[in-house]
């Protein structure tokens, strides 16, 4: 009962962002690529039935962007307003990311709050190497993005000269709101990617 | 293929215990045997562990890296290392004009930012000699603010006490409190808690209509609230028994390390700034100070409660006292003029100017100015030679002196409890590190 | 005992090494001209005085002034209720003074502190180290000759520490400035910025401007 409705819930959402097969759900920059357009491809209830026929990728990237579980590297201010989006009033387990773990293994998203220091980057780039592909950083926060207010000799201006970073967010501290927002544009951001091209295989 | 099916001799596990402790202790002893051989002494059945709390920790609030050497499941040494959020406040402020510091104290104890900016401004208030001057109804607004960023702060404080202990529920309990004192603080200041509300001479700007009616409601309702996590935490066995008689704090030891605030108070010394040396209108609100008898950890979280219910009444006081008025000193080369003068008139849009871009105009000489911080005496020293600029602005942050008495509190007790001892001892990196 | 007595008390008891006590905002400050007895003097506060609490412990860089450092403590006793002010000077050269750890538990962190952004070695700690910064870090940061962007350094086994870009540096007004004309903000090099300031004077006193004659220049209060 419980996989046909999320079945259904899949499919219909596939469906309302795709027409006929073709889906565009963004202008693709560089022309047509011949490799692949999009990963998601439409689906025609009428013919198939209960049966879905689609790629891979668009399958993994759901499963991955709904259940994105944030590892809070939680510094600074900012880990208030994290500590505020995760409560009940900005519920971030709504979006998928249910539990949040601190433990880099069990996370898929590093959420870094709060101002980096030279001294703290050590830490920071290590756990963000523990955690397992595929992972993804949101620098939440003026600190975390540039160094925000503090150009001092002990700030690492930017997170983004240790880690790769997917999604700014700006504020001082950002809203909850404004996180939510970062998290919804980064499952945008996942649903669009190549997943098996990207998957690392054994050598 | 024919399986051999065998018997299984397992032992006790007492027994296999034994054995195994005595197979380790003859390899011990023959590797103590040879003499020169001291380096490669491994699986010493006595040797310590060093275990690294590291700094991302969901218990150590904070990035506070705790390197504990424990023996068996006692700690037997805790050396704290902090500057991992040490972001050189003091040289920021040595480059700044004292209003341009003001987000930056913001960031101190980053719980309660109000009460950061009310005593900082009182502090360089206090080098100008404007203390003496303010008007009544921007010290009554200001202590509003400052019981109101009290109660935020320990209710956060106590959440993640009880959450690190184990009472999840709680946590989410004060958290909805806290909602409603940050949609209190962005109808005053527009920032839901970095607001930089206060500024030398004054205040930003003053209450909203309609603000006090809200900030009536706040406080009834926050009572019930505090009631529930009582009923939760208060008389629960489980909880009592994680917290009591645990971290005793002596009174001697408590003053010869410097603690301050309701770690102080937890320990039995009946002592709050705002009683002692009463700044703004303190000495014309009624409210007692709770302190403790034992020391312990639950002493502290007791304190701290009831701390909460004494704001609630002074706030109350507060706005039934609240008079009129303007919230700014008349001091045109402190206070920023009224937009409209500033435009129009010469003299205002030269005090704009010199005030916007040189700073206020503070005298030579040094002063220091403690307030009560909710986490404990929070205190400004500043070294001015002149001008705008601090030569040199210390922050005396209590959390920072609050937890150099863990070398001191941790060791003896087991790995399980470090984490409550933590929560009980309430610190913010973000003020320890500056 | 107000705290000016208690003041006098101590300039009492150990005669020349204590300056007169002076008021400022109704705080009593005393200078120890030694700074090798300061040890005995805040053991003294302690016990005799009732200072029982340090309330803080600074240091001060006084760039282009001889001696250097000024360090700073801040007393408080719960009997009597009274702060005190001790300040005593330190030479660049010797950079070293008596730790008071044995007096007050709680100057442990603060000289660690001290010592970790200014230099200042306190003989007799039991562990002196830095605290805010990473062990191995070569400068001292609140030195008024050390920029706010800072300087690389080596980390090891990880992130650099590029100096932050101040693009430009920050536009600061210089503390002490002798009139609103010199107090303009600009970039400016701490190290030569008390230079920069007395030389524009000078070549406004040698072209005889009228700016003088107006005034401009307050006298400190």
């Amino acid at each position: 009962m419980e996989c046909s409705s999320l079945v259904k819930k899949f499919t219909n959402e596939l469906a309302s962002k795709s027409v006929r097969g073709l889906s565009c759900t963004y202008r693709e920059p560089f022309g047509s690529c011949p490799m692949q357009k999009t990963t998601e491809v439409g689906y025609n209830s009428k013919v198939e039935g209960d049966v879905i026929v689609t790629r891979a990728d668009a399958v993994i990237n759901w499963f991955r962007k709904n259940s994105l579980w944030p590892m809070p590297m939680g510094l600074a201010c900012c880990a208030i307003e994290l500590m505020a989006a995760g409560a009940s009033r900005y519920d971030i387990a709504r979006f998928g990311s249910e539990v949040m773990r601190f433990s880099p293994r069990q996370s898929d998203l590093m959420i870094v709050a709060g101002t980096v220091t030279y001294k703290m980057a050590l830490a920071v780039r290590r756990i963000y190497q523990q955690m397992p592909e595929p992972k993804w950083v949101i620098a939440m926060g003026a600190c975390a993005s540039t160094g925000g207010m503090y150009r001092s000799y002990a700030v690492l201006q930017g997170v983004d000269n240790i880690i790769p970073v997917d999604v700014y967010v700006a504020g001082c501290p950002p809203r909850p709101e404004a996180l939510l927002d970062a998290l919804i544009r980064l499952q945008n951001k996942v649903a669009k990617e190549p997943a098996l091209a990207n998957q690392k295989r054994a050598a | 293929m024919s399986t051999e099916v065998h018997d299984l001799h397992v032992k006790e596990p007492a027994a296999r215990v034994a054995e195994g402790v005595n197979n380790l202790q003859n390899a011990g002893a023959m590797v103590h045997a040879t003499p020169g051989n001291s380096d490669e002494l491994q699986d010493d059945p006595g040797e310590k562990m060093v275990l690294n709390m590291g700094p991302s920790h969901p218990a150590t609030h904070g990035v506070l890296r705790l390197v504990l050497e424990l023996d068996g499941e006692i700690i037997t040494k805790a050396i704290p290392d902090v500057g991992y959020l040490h972001r050189g406040d003091e040289k920021i402020a040595e480059n700044m004009t004292y209003t341009q510091f003001i987000p930056y104290t913001d960031r101190l104890d980053y719980l309660a930012p109000l009460a950061n900016n009310v005593h900082y401004a009182l502090a360089v208030e206090k080098l100008m000699g404007l203390d003496k001057q303010l008007p009544p109804r921007c010290q009554y607004i200001r202590v509003i603010v400052t019981e109101l960023a009290r109660i935020s702060a320990h209710l956060l404080g106590l959440g993640a006490f009880a959450m690190d202990v184990g009472a999840m529920t709680v946590f989410l309990h004060t958290f909805y409190e806290r909602e409603k004192i940050y949609n209190l603080a962005e109808s005053l200041t527009g920032a839901r808690f970095t607001t930089t509300y206060t500024r030398i001479g004054g205040l930003a700007r003053d209450l909203p209509p309609g603000w006090i009616e809200q900030c009536r409601k706040f406080i009834d309702e926050v009572v019930v609230n505090f009631d529930e996590s009582e009923k939760l935490l208060t008389r629960n066995p489980i909880f009592v028994n994680r917290t009591r008689d645990l971290g005793v704090i002596p009174k001697d030891v408590a003053i010869d390390y410097g603690l301050t605030g309701p770690n102080l108070r937890g320990s039995g010394i009946d002592y709050d700034l705002r009683k002692a040396h009463p700044y703004l209108v303190y000495d014309q609100v009624q409210f007692d100070v709770p302190y403790g008898s034992v020391g312990d950890c639950y002493d502290r979280y007791l304190v701290r409660m009831e701390e909460m219910r004494q704001s609630v009444r002074i706030i109350r006081q507060c706005l039934d006292q609240l008079p009129g008025g303007p919230v700014n000193v008349p001091d045109g080369k402190t206070v920023l003029p009224p937009k409209e003068k500033v435009l129009t008139s010469m003299e205002e849009l030269i005090h704009q100017f010199i005030i916007v871009t040189q700073g206020v105009d503070a005298p030579r000489g040094e002063i220091y100015f403690g307030g009560e911080n909710p986490k404990g005496e929070l205190g400004f020293y500043i070294n001015s030679k002149g001008g705008g600029t601090p030569h040199r602005l210390k922050i005396r942050a209590p959390s920072f002196v609050n937890l150099s008495i863990l070398p001191y509190l941790l060791p003896g007790n087991m790995m399980s409890d470090t984490v409550a001892i933590l929560g009980s001892l309430d610190f913010v990196m973000g003020e320890c590190d500056r | 005992m107000s705290a000016k007595d208690l003041a006098l008390k101590l300039a009492a008891h150990f005669g020349e090494v204590i300056s007169t006590p002076w008021e400022f905002r109704e705080e009593v400050t005393v200078q120890v001209l030694d700074e090798n007895r300061i040890q005995e003097v805040c053991a003294y506060c302690k016990k005799e005085l009732g200072f029982d609490y340090l309330v803080d412990l600074s240091g001060v860089d006084n760039y282009g002034e001889d001696p250097r450092f000024t360090v700073v403590y801040e007393l408080y006793g719960y009997g009597h209720r009274n702060y005190l002010r001790l300040k005593t000077n330190i030479s660049e050269e010797k950079c070293e003074l008596p730790s008071v750890t044995s007096v007050w538990r709680t100057a442990d962190w603060h000289e660690r502190e001290a010592y970790d952004m200014f230099g200042l070695r306190f003989a007799g700690h039991p562990d002196l180290r830095r605290i805010l910064m990473w062990e191995g870090y070569p400068y001292f940061p609140l030195r008024k000759d050390f920029p706010l962007a800072g300087k690389p350094s080596e980390l090891p086994e990880v992130a650099f520490s590029n100096p932050a870009p101040l693009e430009g540096g920050p536009f600061v007004t210089v503390a002490g400035g002798k009139d609103t004309i010199a107090r303009e903000p600009r970039v400016r090099v701490p190290e030569t910025d008390s230079l920069e300031t007395n030389a524009r004077l000078e070549r406004r006193r040698d072209l005889g401007r009228a700016d003088e004659q107006h005034g401009n220049i307050k006298p400190a209060p």
